[in-house]
This record gives C-alpha cells, sequence and structure tokens, in this order.
C-alpha cells in the first residue's frame, strides 16, 4: 500500500500528457506506451486520437502536466513538432515534448534541434520510455 | 517555485496555468495546502452546486458529465469538473483516462480537471473538498465530482455533493442486484446509459420496483430520483439529466436540506482532517516505539487490546509504553 505523498513527504507523482495530434488513427503504441509510464509511477493524462495544439495546451495547463508525449504515425512529426513548440513558447509554457513513433533517423537532429526533448522509436522498451520522461525533465524530475 | 498568494492572484484573474499549479499544491497536501486553504478561506462562499457522478466502470460518466458541461456552458454558466481514477496500489501510477470523454468542451469557459486517488488513506477526501473551493474561488460552478462507484472514499466524495447521480448500464444484474445495499441508495438521480442496448428497459424496471421498495419500507419519504435514459455516445437524454438534476437542487433549496448538506459536508470534511491526523500520530507511534506492539506480537495480548492502550496512551498524551 503506498503512503499518503503528504505524510511521508514523498514527492508527487510526475504528471504526463499523451496525445496524437490530428488525422492519425495509430493509438496502439500511445496506449502502449501510456501503460509503462503508469507502471513506472507516472500520473498519465491520456487525451488519445485526433487532438490539436489548442487541446494540448489545455490539458498541460489545466492538469498542471510536467511533461508532453506525442505519438507520430503520420510523417508529419516535423510540422506537427514546429507547431506545438511554437504554440508552448506563445503560451509563455516550459514543458518538454517527447515524441514518439514512425521517425526515419535523419529526421531526428532536426527535431532535438527545433527542441524536441528525445525521440522514441518503435521497440523501445519500458525502462527507455520512462528514462526519456524523466530525463526531458532534467532537475526538474523532484517537483516542487 | 512561484509563492502560492501571487499563483492565487493571477488564477482569480483568470490564468488557468495558474490554477492548476495550485490544483496540484492542494493534491498534495502538507504545509502549501493548508496555506492555500487560510488564503481562499473567506474568498469561496460555499454556494456553487456541487454535482458528484459516480456508478460502475464504463457505464459512461465521463461521456455524458461532458456532454452537461456543454449545456452548462452554453447557458452561460463556468462549470468545472474534477474527474478521478485510481492510482496502481502496486506502483502509484495511474492513466487518468476522462478527459478523453470529455473531447471539445475543455478548451472553452469549462475547466477539467483529472485527479488520481494516490492510494491516500483520506486524502483523497482531502484534496477534493481543497480543490472544490479552489474552483469556486476562481468563478467556477457549478462543480461536478466524478468518480468511479467503488471503494468507500470515492463513494463518500460523491455523496457529500449536493446532487449526486448515480450511473447504470443494461446487463449489470437483476432486480436483486438492485436492491442490494449501496451506491443505488445514495441516487438523487438515477440514469440508465446505453438505452439504445437491450436490456435497457429491464433496467429501468428493476429501478423503478427498487425505488416503490424504498417508499413502502419508509426510507425515502420526500424525494424520488427520476430515472432518465440515456445513450452518452449520441447525448440523447443529457437534457433531461441536466433537468432533473436542477429539479432535485430547486427540492432541497425548498426544503432547506441544502443548507443541511453544506453542513454535513463541512462536518466530514473536519472529521476527515482529525482522523488523518490521529492516523498519523499513531503511526509514527509504532514506528518511533516497536515495544508498544511486543505483547500483540508474541500473543499476550489481543490486538484490539493492544490498540486500546496505545489509543489511550496517544489520547492522553502519555509517555510511550
Amino acid at each position: 500500500m503506498t503512503q499518503p505523498a503528504a505524510a511521508t513527504g514523498d514527492r508527487a507523482p510526475i504528471r504526463v500528457v499523451l496525445a496524437k495530434l490530428g488525422l492519425d488513427g495509430h493509438d496502439r503504441g500511445l496506449k502502449v506506451v501510456a501503460r509503462m509510464l503508469r507502471d513506472a509511477g507516472m500520473e498519465v493524462i491520456y487525451l488519445g486520437l485526433r487532438q490539436t495544439t489548442d487541446t494540448v495546451i489545455a490539458a498541460v495547463e489545466q492538469e498542471d502536466a510536467d511533461v508532453i508525449g506525442l505519438s507520430m504515425h503520420n510523417a508529419g512529426h516535423l510540422a506537427l513538432a514546429t507547431r506545438i513548440l511554437q504554440a508552448l513558447d506563445d503560451e509563455g509554457l516550459d514543458v518538454p515534448v517527447i515524441i514518439g513513433g514512425i521517425v526515419p533517423e535523419e529526421d531526428v537532429d532536426a527535431l532535438v534541434a527545433m527542441g524536441i526533448s528525445a525521440v522514441l522509436h518503435p521497440g523501445a522498451s519500458a525502462v527507455e520510455v520512462a528514462e526519456a520522461v524523466r530525463g526531458s525533465l532534467g532537475d526538474r524530475s523532484v517537483r516542487d | 517555485m512561484t509563492e502560492p498568494g501571487e499563483l492565487l492572484e493571477r488564477a482569480v484573474a483568470g490564468e488557468r496555468r495558474a490554477l492548476g499549479r495550485l490544483l496540484s499544491l492542494v493534491e498534495q497536501g502538507g504545509e502549501a495546502a493548508d496555506g492555500i486553504a487560510e488564503m481562499v478561506h473567506g474568498q469561496a462562499s460555499g454556494q456553487a452546486a456541487v454535482i458528484g457522478i459516480t456508478g460502475a466502470p464504463g457505464t459512461g460518466k465521463s461521456t455524458l458529465v461532458g456532454h452537461l458541461v456543454d449545456g452548462m456552458t452554453s447557458s452561460g454558466a463556468r462549470p468545472a469538473v474534477l474527474a478521478v481514477d485510481p492510482s496502481s496500489p502496486l506502483t502509484g501510477g495511474a492513466i487518468l483516462g476522462d478527459r478523453i470523454r470529455m473531447d471539445g468542451v475543455a478548451g472553452g469557459r469549462a475547466f477539467i480537471r483529472s485527479m488520481a486517488t494516490r492510494g491516500h488513506a483520506g486524502g483523497l477526501a482531502l484534496a477534493v473538498p481543497a480543490a472544490l473551493r479552489l474552483f469556486e474561488t476562481c468563478g467556477f460552478g457549478p462543480l461536478v465530482v466524478e468518480t468511479v462507484g467503488v471503494g468507500q472514499v470515492e463513494v463518500d466524495v460523491t455523496r457529500t455533493a449536493d446532487t449526486t447521480v448515480v450511473m447504470m448500464a443494461p446487463g449489470m444484474g437483476d432486480a436483486v442486484q438492485a436492491n442490494k445495499a449501496g451506491l443505488l441508495e445514495i441516487a438523487d438521480v438515477l440514469v440508465v446509459n446505453k438505452a439504445d442496448r437491450p436490456g435497457a428497459e429491464d433496467t429501468r424496471r428493476d429501478l423503478e420496483h427498487m425505488l416503490d421498495l424504498s417508499r413502502i419500507t419508509g426510507l425515502a419519504q420526500h424525494w424520488r430520483p427520476e430515472i432518465i435514459m440515456t445513450t452518452a455516445t449520441t447525448g440523447d437524454g443529457a437534457d433531461q439529466v441536466q433537468t432533473a438534476i436542477q429539479a432535485h437542487q430547486a427540492h432541497l433549496a425548498d426544503t432547506g436540506q441544502q443548507e443541511a448538506r453544506r453542513q454535513a459536508r463541512i462536518r466530514q470534511e473536519v472529521l476527515d482532517r482529525v482522523t488523518q491526523h490521529l492516523g498519523t500520530k499513531a503511526s509514527q507511534y509504532l514506528s518511533t516505539n516497536p515495544d508498544a506492539l511486543r505483547e500483540a506480537l508474541n500473543g499476550d495480548r489481543t490486538p484490539a487490546a493492544t490498540a486500546a492502550k496505545i489509543s489511550k496512551r496517544l489520547l492522553s498524551n502519555q509517555p510511550p509504553i
């Protein structure tokens, strides 16, 4: 039985918003990732399919999310990453974004250069996925 | 870290991120949460209607809430939703999957917050009223709390609402199930969702009979919950649910029960806090006085007698055994 966080002084669980943007129906991978993060002790706010940058931003604000995870299987990753990073910037939100899914190796550097924290490929292990989330927070992974 | 006082100013001014952060702080409990409670005190009137929605997993609670919230915002209200889902007892993680069913309503005037139960012994019971007061201070109302209808804490949280909506779906049991003690008894409004599925009318009939018996036995004298048939996926019936909720709230106001429920809520919250406080004290006592358990462990004394002895010492502030 987990102890109440307040009583033990433990930090709160990391909160992650998971979504797919736009017209992209392949959500099986994202569901697996949700389960991996749950089992790593994180709280997953699962938005699922056909989200927009606006709904993701609204969820991040209302849910006080620490990290955004976006799944992409529609070859739109470069355009969509640009859009979400711009939207976060416009709102003054400093929340790391991780992309997972089908991303050609030659696009990874471009995504990282524009500010994506990590790119996870098919076959990433549960440990790798959880580490990518914790790593994206750096020393913020211990919440205040 | 931004000071809670500044966060509250920004949240009251309409900044959603500040409210989101404050909700995390009250959820975490401890000194920061107590400080926020002090700041909010007097600012929230405690008059915003609290609507609890509960029922078995998969009955369509979140989907219906999405339609209700939609209706409330169209009529000019600024509803806020607290959607509670369970945490894993093994890892503390959670998949909060209510928001996905409330598609399209979160971007507008409504505010939706998902909350995990976090395995708190009473923690959820403390976090929910604190979060509701924050919502109200920031101008939100009505306030909707959605919980899965399993687990005493979840049911209690919903039960302290002004109006409790209990959702059912066809195929989940017969008349005997309907007459078992529990969830159905606390309903002010009953919803049979998935009305397009076979068996929905049977479920309705079983519920009507259950309510008839409540009247015969004298359990329910003043209010007979209306049974509304809905198909949450299409939104059919959501308007009637809203009307039934309003009818119940008018009934509460007419009969003075609104004030009684408000007082019951405050009583429950005080009790929950005292219980948590004493529980923490007892837990600390056992950790720092391992000898206190010895007689129970070696069989010289029953656990009950050991507990009575420790309770007496704790409450009278006597030194450890």
